[in-house]
């Protein structure tokens, strides 16, 4: 926390305030590591090394194609360099592009096969990979059924799915849920006409690496009409030293359906920076909605910026049908590098996308994040609510683009960018793009950005409260149009998150 | 039970002296009040109690059952018992009011050692409480005081006051900014209160919350000092007469 004690502060409350931040360091509840023998593909990326990953997960001859000539195109393709984030070169060929644990070599036919070990990370993540309820936590309890609520669960663990629960149930309701790679081998239709159609192979440098390179991710596939019975969930846990996670996901929510998913992360604290670079792409048809939260807990780094995931994200939903909708959700807390951009192209009419986020940056933290609202179809609507919290010597950025296209009539946009500073030496900046083609459209963007104010946290105070609770309050009050758009379960979770990353209580 | 003895105070920021040597005690069940001009330092002497920052006391101690007051941090205060109804309650836009109650409430039973409140039964409390002091369901859950009126702030404030039971509570004019009906309402909610074991400091301009707020003993306060005590007919003093003959007579 050397940085930190240096830092010179105008008046006594923003002093404690910066001696509570600084109590984070080694608070991050994730950064413990699984012993586990492990199997590596050799470091750096090359045509073999997309064929081997390919290979490994028994891909069929048009799937490694597509892979190659991604690969093609990423060696034509530069780094991007316009986020506001400096991290050093990274080296792309000094990562391992393919870790699994050598457990899984022979695929666990069921959840009861798969390595003890394995299973007892997810359970000391909070995650049990078993077929049971989640039950809501106290606050708002009454709303939850008395039984509590399923949740299904496929869990990545560096390079592969090790499995999913509630699948037979799931496909009783006609839902796919599985591992990408069992749908490029079970489902090869579904997967040959939507993936890379939102997410073209050459979007973006990192998008074009993970589409040569991608080793495993979720897939789900949601039938016409169909409400899909439970929550859907990826959690994903990145182990192995100095590996990249290149995961892929593919939501199809088919006409007038209904789905639910949310992902989380966590990594081992370690000094070395590691990449993540993934995809998502969600494809929302007529009448159809699709809710996508995630609670991104990557490891951050340490106070002085050591170590730390680069989270370099590229993910999108096309509102293809008309009235189709998409809700992106993110609580983004961790990563030392954020670079992402949830974003909506909104093609068909009445289509509706949304964009919630909470992007906390302490210590030595760069996020870079925010959504891209494309309106192409009539009467589009969209609505951006971000929180941006700043501590530290953070730098939070918001970037955002909103276009209305010549043939979105009537198409309508609502912005509202909050920053709030803890502390006087980080940063909140607010970058907004809006193009407008067409004189009919409507766009409103409001932005403010305030310090957390030592009125509040006294009043706080002054009924008991100590400082690092009258914070976290201060705070979740800020936050809370975001936390009430999460599913209640991962509400809850995401308030103790937030709570967590800026205060070093262990929640 | 709160024992204020020769406290002097200046602002950290500039040189300025606001309380020249306060002396008071307020004993348990009693009812004492602080009246004078403004910018006499009563303000000042309630935030200084519950332990605002950008104050420096360079002399005297203030205690409340023994315990130093001015080493604690505001919220160890509230634990131990004190409690100040602010002049200005402050809004925190996203947190229910009821939220905002509960983390308070265990908050200090935590500091206490005590088991925190279920939810039941907490909920059962509150809305007793809230009832006598009309604040309706839909006030309770509403974000702290944001868009309150300022007859709304001050009913907070005493709910605040009624559930988290105090030993020692600080009322910095409550009574600004109130109609005489919502007066009546903070006055009844301020008397249930009254008991045997705890002590009520009222920071007051005006003789009219006193009609309503029956105080044992008045005391006048000028120029950071404590000028002139007596009883109930000191404030009735002021009232006709004003500051001015009070000032002159203490010179």
């Amino acid at each position: 926390m050397v940085a930190l004690d240096q830092t010179q502060v105008k008046d006594g409350v923003d002093q404690e305030t910066v001696d509570a931040v600084r109590e984070v360091g080694g608070e991050y509840k994730y950064g413990w590591e699984t012993e586990i023998e492990m199997e590596y593909a050799p470091k750096g990326v090359s045509p073999d090394i997309v064929r081997l990953i390919s290979e490994k997960n028994e891909e069929p001859e048009w799937m490694t194609e597509w892979r190659l000539q991604a690969y093609e195109r990423w060696l034509q393709k530069e780094e991007p360099t316009w986020a506001m984030v400096n991290y050093p070169k990274i080296d792309f060929q000094d990562i391992y592009y393919y870790a699994r644990p050598k457990s899984m070599e022979v695929k666990p036919k069921s959840l009861e096969e798969v390595d003890p070990k394995l299973l007892a990370t997810y359970e000391k993540l909070g995650i049990p990979l078993r077929e049971q309820m989640i039950l809501a936590g106290v606050e708002g309890a009454e709303k939850a059924p008395a039984e509590g609520r399923k949740v299904a669960v496929d869990a990545v663990f560096d390079s592969v799915s090790i499995g999913t629960t509630f699948k037979e149930e799931l496909k009783a309701a006609g839902v796919i849920f599985c591992s990408i790679s069992e749908a490029i081998r079970d489902h090869p239709e579904l997967v040959k006409k939507y993936l890379g159609t939102v997410v073209p192979v050459t979007d973006n440098y990192y998008a074009t690496l993970n589409s040569a390179v991608f080793s495993d991710g979720s897939f789900v596939y949601v039938p016409p009409g169909v409400r899909c019975p439970m929550e859907l969930s990826t959690y994903f846990r990145i182990n192995a030293e100095n590996t990249g996670q290149f995961e892929r996901t593919l939501i199809i929510a088919d006409k007038g359906s209904y789905v639910s998913y949310l992902e989380g992360c966590t990594a081992p604290a370690r000094d070395t920076a590691q990449l993540h670079a993934a995809v998502v792409e969600i494809i929302v048809e007529e009448d159809a909605e699709v809710k996508y939260s995630t609670v991104q807990n990557w490891y951050p780094g340490d106070e002085d910026g050591k170590g730390g995931i680069y989270n370099f994200v590229t993910k999108r939903a096309d509102c293809r049908g008309d009235r189709s909708k998409v809700m992106w959700t993110q609580v983004e807390t961790g990563s030392a590098v954020t670079w992402k951009y949830p974003s909506c192209i909104l093609r068909g009419e009445e289509s509706q996308g949304e964009f919630y986020s909470i992007a906390i940056a302490n210590n030595m933290q760069q996020a870079d994040t925010g959504t891209k609202m494309v309106h192409l179809g009539k009467n589009t609507k969209s609505r951006i609510v971000s929180k941006g919290i700043s501590a530290g010597k953070a730098q939070n950025t918001y970037r955002g683009l909103v276009s209305m296209h010549k043939k979105a009539k009537d198409a309508r946009n609502y912005t509202q960018c909050d920053s709030l500073l803890i502390g006087d030496k980080c940063g909140a900046h607010t970058v907004p793009y809006i193009e407008v083609k067409n004189n009919s459209a409507r766009v409103e963007h409001e932005a403010t950005t305030s310090k957390v104010d030592e009125d509040q946290l006294f009043y706080c105070r002054s009924r008991g409260m100590d400082e690092e609770e009258a914070v976290a309050l201060v705070v979740n009050g800020f936050c809370k149009d975001v936390l009430q758009a999460l599913p209640m379960e991962f509400a809850m979770e995401a308030q103790q998150l937030v709570a967590i990353s800026l205060e070093g209580s262990v929640g | 039970m709160l024992n204020i003895n020769n406290l002097h105070v200046q602002l950290e920021e500039e040189d300025k002296q606001i309380l020249k040597g306060v002396n008071l005690t307020v004993e348990p069940g009693k009812v004492h009040a602080i009246m004078g001009p403004n910018g006499s330092g009563k303000s000042t002497l309630s935030y200084v109690l519950s332990g605002k920052g950008g104050y420096e006391v360079t002399e005297g101690s203030a205690t409340l059952d023994g315990q130093d007051l001015l080493e604690q941090e505001a919220e160890e205060r509230a634990a131990a018992g004190l409690f100040l109804a602010f002049q200005y309650p402050v809004e925190i836009p996203g947190v229910g009011n009821m939220t905002f109650l509960r983390t308070a409430v265990n908050a200090q039973r935590k500091a206490r050692g005590e088991d925190e409140l279920s939810a039941a039964e907490f909920l059962k409390e509150v809305r007793a409480q809230a009832k006598s002091l009309k604040i309706d369901a839909e006030m309770l859950k509403r974000p702290v005081n944001v868009g309150f009126s300022g007859g709304e702030k001050k009913r907070n404030e005493i709910l605040q006051m009624a559930m988290l039971q105090p030993k020692m509570c600080i009322l910095d004019e409550t009574d600004s900014g109130l109609d005489v009906d919502a007066m009546k309402l903070v006055a009844e909610g301020v008397n249930a209160l009254r008991s045997e074991n705890r002590g009520f400091l009222v920071i007051t301009h005006y003789q009219r919350l006193l009609d309503h707020i029956k105080p044992d003993v008045v005391h006048i306060m000028a120029n950071g000092r404590i000028v002139k005590t007596g009883g109930p007919e000191l404030a009735l003093e002021v009232e006709n007469n004003g500051y001015a003959d009070i000032l002159a007579e203490v010179g």
